[in-house]
């Protein structure tokens, strides 16, 4: 969010612009540190991983592209948005590590420039874009995994603090995290709506009563944990807007994340996967001498993925064409998660039917293709079909707000 | 992944989408589709009348032979506005067979018949044969020379509306070569022509004995062009079929939410329950995929290597979306959708001939393959 002044490059400033950012990203781009790095914030498992990627994002803020188009006096660069896309373009063009710290530049600071206070803004800005302060996220529960307007997490007031009693779930990097954003229960008054009693925070992490404990993945690894939150003590400036508002304001972070409203302030959190990737490995792999991808099975379903993927890229460019989405405006936005994440779920499980007997190797066996990367990919597809709203629950929404369904009860 | 096409419109496409979106809506309602499916004809001359007045068939032919100039991107959204309606007559196969013409044409050809289909006259294509291939190469019907023409022969079947065409362009074989014969309506004897039973009733076809028919020196194109207009023929059916089969997958899956919205089982509309609301919700995504699909294949169509490549794309995301929404749609509607008297069916057969001409989905993926890989 540039102020009104951040003056539109013209085509020979960003030109320059985008000729320094890219030879910066070709030059400063490492993809191979010697161990495998996450697709995704929401893989970390390391240290070694988390070490990396918070120096990563560091790098990628001090030389200017990251935060390019957030105000100056926070700590962004004060530059119209244009420059931002053109550095993310860049990121994306050499294929570099993720931004580790996604809630903080992805959710938590737009809505701080959005709607924080000026002490909020000066407090917190800085710290995300350069990761010294990691943000996490807290809005599951373990009894409210969809039914998120459910959550019960307490937060009673107590002078100029609020007491919060309960528990969050799937938490990415929460151990690591010095702040959360926080959906809590203020009230519970018989006959409101689940949503009146909520209440949006910015919860520290490093006060006495909250724990947390790593929750080991389906895959072997670590990355998300849940937080114990017990008799634990925050300031009440911590609380965003007033008590109550609390789903209006979760909704407006998922707006923020889905870049409608905001100009994000850049990078990007999740890898793409590669399509390309995938039919590599069906070259590589032999099957009775031939490579896997002259068998016209293997051919026909990859042909189809394509299209599918092709669909899905085409499908985010008309989304912003107002003519071509005339009957259904809200169609492509509200089912382009779904129908992404359970492409990619599909494409990986698919990539493992090219491996034949080595698909039984995994992630730490010499012999594993790739490094079992595909596994690992296949594996962790489930935290997208699953995390952000399952996608059964994302059927429910688009029936429900694109096609006109009856809401079941 | 190289050779993907890209999407955009330009601002007649948006113009002619409105006036299609309203002019079908308004002319083909169900009740009138369903009357023509009876008419012998198949369609109504008086809206084909007004279909040339508003000069949808002069759309993507160039100036100097009377036409508009524009291309077939801008036909997409008419097809598409028609499929959605199923608006019966000869438009596609009319703009089809215009499009040999440009393509694969002589100026004499060009000048000789483009101006005429301009202003109405409908064309149509002979391409298929006995095996019903869909490799627009494969002819066994002949041309042989006689006299100061050439005489045919063999057997063209699915040609659409032949028996209201005053053209009709046949593919045939000279001398081992594939070309395309330019033939006039007045050299074919009405006992040339059966009416075919076509699992679309909407629509009308017949198969063609080119025996015992001659045709002039001038009305061969030559081998070169033949083999070029044949290869755009191929795109540009697969381009026009993606969009009147999106326009389909529309129509019937507003059909079907219209039914799940009020029919009520159980003490509750049908519509609450998962098991109808998820796959439905599944074939709208579908359906949206193909649309991108169709204004990428509409607006990349020109480029070289990309437009063979979206225009595939855009074929087999719409067979497969409108052949899936179309099935459901028989299954969701109950009884009722295992009536004739249920729309569902029109769709459903609608999406089966579509399929069957110029290739399926799993034929495009077959042509795509080679292409990607």
């Amino acid at each position: 969010m540039a102020k009104a002044g951040a003056a539109k490059p013209t085509e020979a400033e960003l030109k320059e612009y985008t000729a320094d950012a890219q030879a910066w990203f070709r030059e400063n781009t490492v993809t191979n540190p010697g161990f495998m790095l996450p697709l995704t914030f929401m893989e970390v498992s390391t240290d070694q991983q988390f070490d990396f990627l918070r120096a990563w994002q560091r790098k990628v803020y001090e030389a200017g592209y990251l935060g390019a188009s957030w105000p100056k006096e926070y700590g962004g660069g004060g530059l119209h948005p244009d420059y931002q896309r053109a550095a993310t373009r860049a990121m994306k063009d050499h294929d570099a590590p993720i931004m580790i710290n996604a809630i903080g530049i992805g959710w938590a600071g737009p809505l701080l420039l959005d709607i924080g206070s000026e002490e909020q803004k000066q407090k917190y800005i800085k710290g995300m874009l350069n990761a010294e302060d990691i943000w996490c996220q807290g809005f599951s529960e373990p009894e409210h995994g969809s039914d998120l307007g459910n959550a019960q997490l307490k937060a009673v007031r107590d002078g100029d603090e609020y007491v919060l009693n309960g528990s969050k779930i799937w938490t990415s990097l929460g151990d690591r995290a010095k702040y959360m954003i926080l959906l809590a229960r203020t009230s519970n008054n018989e006959g409101d709506s689940k949503y009146a009693g909520l209440s949006f925070f910015l919860n520290p992490m490093d006060v006495p009563g909250i724990e947390t404990r790593p929750i080991k993945k389906l895959t072997g690894e670590y990355g998300f944990v849940q937080c114990f939150f017990t008799d634990a003590r925050i300031p009440a400036e911590g609380l965003m807007g007033e008590e109550g508002d609390g789903w209006k304001i979760a909704m407006k972070t998922l707006e923020y994340e889905r870049g409608a409203k905001v100009n994000l302030a850049g990078g990007y959190f999740l890898k793409e996967l590669d399509v390309m990737g995938i039919v590599d490995v069906a070259r590589r792999s032999r099957r009775g001498g031939k490579p896997v991808l002259d068998d016209p099975v293997v051919r026909d379903q990859l042909v189809e993925y394509m299209i599918d993927i092709q669909a899905q890229n085409l499908n985010n460019y008309r989304r912003r064409m107002p003519p071509l989405v005339q009957d259904r405006p809200m169609g492509l936005p509200l089912m382009s998660k779904l129908a992404r994440t359970e492409m990619i779920r599909e494409l990986t499980e698919f990539s493992l039917q090219f491996q034949g007997a080595k698909a039984g190797y995994y992630v730490g066996d010499d012999n594993a293709v790739d490094d079992g990367y595909w596994h690992r990919a296949y594996l962790n597809s489930f935290s997208a079909t699953i995390g952000g709203g399952t996608s059964q629950v994302q059927k429910n929404i688009v029936a429900e707000h694109v096609l006109g369904l009856p809401k079941g009860r | 992944m190289k050779n993907l096409g890209t999407i955009g419109f330009s601002e007649e496409q948006v113009e002619l989408m409105d006036v299609a979106t309203s002019f079908c809506r308004d002319k083909s309602p169900v009740e009138k589709v369903r009357a023509l499916m009876e008419d012998a004809r198949g369609y109504d001359p008086d809206i084909w009348q007004e279909i040339t007045d508003l000069g949808w068939l002069a759309i993507a032919v160039p100036e100097e032979y009377e036409g508009v100039g524009l291309s077939l991107a801008e036909v997409v959204p008419i097809m598409e506005q028609m499929g959605r309606r199923l608006l019966a007559g000869p438009f596609m196969t009319t703009t089809l067979a215009a499009q040999a013409l440009i393509v694969g044409g002589s100026e004499a050809q060009k000048s000789a018949w483009l101006p005429q289909i301009a202003g109405g006259a409908i064309a149509t294509l002979a391409l298929t044969e006995q095996e019903g291939d869909w490799n627009l190469d494969n002819v066994t019907a002949k041309a042989e020379v006689s006299g100061d023409g050439y005489a045919l022969s063999g057997t063209k079947q699915f040609v659409t509306y032949a028996g209201d065409a005053e053209l009709i362009i046949a593919s045939v074989v000279l001398d081992g070569e594939v070309r395309l014969a330019l033939i006039a309506r007045s050299a074919i004897a009405d006992s040339a022509l059966r009416r075919e039973a076509i699992i679309d009733e909407t629509k009308r076809s017949f198969e063609l004995t080119l025996d015992g028919i001659s045709i002039d020196a001038g009305a061969l194109m030559d081998a070169d062009m033949s083999k070029a207009a044949l290869a755009h023929i191929d795109l540009a059916a697969n381009l026009l079929q993606s969009a009147e089969m999106c326009g389909g997958t529309q129509a019937v899956i507003d059909y079907t939410l219209e039914y799940l919205r009020t029919r009520k089982q159980f003490g509750k509309v049908i519509g609450e329950y998962q098991a109808l609301k998820h796959p439905i919700t599944d074939a709208y995504i579908a359906y949206e995929k193909a649309r991108s699909h169709m204004f990428s294949a509409a607006h990349s169509f020109a480029d070289q290597g990309r437009g063979e490549v979206a225009a595939r794309m855009a074929k087999a995301a719409a067979d497969k979306a409108y052949s899936h929404a179309a099935d459901r749609a028989i299954q969701f509607h109950g009884g009722f959708g295992f009536t004739h008297d249920c729309d569902a069916q029109l769709y459903r057969r609608n999406a089966i001939w579509n399929a069957s001409q110029f290739g399926d989905a799993a034929w495009q993926r077959t042509k795509l393959a080679d292409l990607l890989f």
